[in-house]
């Protein structure tokens, strides 16, 4: 699965993006940000504040408690801030 | 019609182009926004923006956002020009451009169009002042304003 970071949470991560195995017992977006707390001290820093990180799952707007199966690519961001 | 682009642009120019040949349009409204120097969040006056987005998704974002609005307004064009990459005081960040037969539909549209975009797009603001760089973060009066809009006129009447 592809994982995509942008903003602040690019920039706690270091890294844009990488291709992961995620365990099969990951099943919601909210689930996968909690493993990806797991993988060392940038990660747990970025997904800290988890409930104010929003996610797309294959470039859609996705809640919290959306299922992550079959999705090719999972981005992590904060609130948007365009316009 | 949507565009996200580093270069500038033309807001005549643009206007012109969605004109050209479309005489049934009687109203075009126009909405920019621009980069201010105004106290940032903690950095200072800002001298400096980086516009950050998601490519792929971007796109696909404001066309959803446009073609919701087709669906609300009668619209004869629209167009929304978003630019990404750094950017200083007074220059442009946004354009959005809406063209209907009569004014109403084209300000709802376009007030609508900025609306969504603020709070879907997935673009960030990066600023940067003496006091140093900082990513700008979401107002909760942009969600207030998109909710004005749920749901859909059209569905309820």
């Amino acid at each position: 699965m592809r994982l995509l970071y942008f903003a602040w949470v690019k920039e706690k991560t270091g890294i844009a993006a990488e291709d992961v195995d995620v365990p099969h017992d990951v099943a919601t977006v909210a689930e996968l940000m909690a493993w990806l707390k797991t993988r060392g001290p940038e990660f747990e820093n970025a997904f800290d504040r988890a409930e104010v990180i929003r996610a797309a799952i294959d470039q859609a707007h996705a809640r919290h408690d959306a299922k992550i199966g079959g999705a090719r690519e999972i981005a992590f961001f904060p609130p948007v801030t365009g316009g | 019609m949507i565009r996200v682009q580093q270069e500038d642009f033309d807001i005549g120019a643009e206007i012109a182009a969605l004109k050209a040949g479309r005489t049934a349009i009687g109203a075009i409204v126009s909405f920019t926004g621009t980069v201010r120097d105004a106290e940032g969040q903690g950095t200072g006056k800002v001298t400096e923006m980086t516009l950050e987005h998601y490519p792929g998704m971007t796109e696909t974002e404001l066309e959803r956002i446009e073609k919701e609005a087709h669906a609300r307004w009668p619209l004869q064009v629209s167009l929304i020009v978003h630019r990404t990459g750094t950017l200083k005081p007074g220059d442009n960040i946004v354009l959005v451009v809406t063209a209907s037969a009569h004014r109403d539909a084209a300000f709802d549209a376009a007030r609508f169009l900025m609306d969504y975009l603020k709070t879907s797009a997935p673009f960030w603001k990066r600023e940067t002042g003496p006091q140093g760089s900082k990513w700008v973060e979401a107002k909760a009066s942009d969600e207030a304003a998109h909710m004005h809009w749920s749901p859909r006129k059209d569905a309820a009447e």
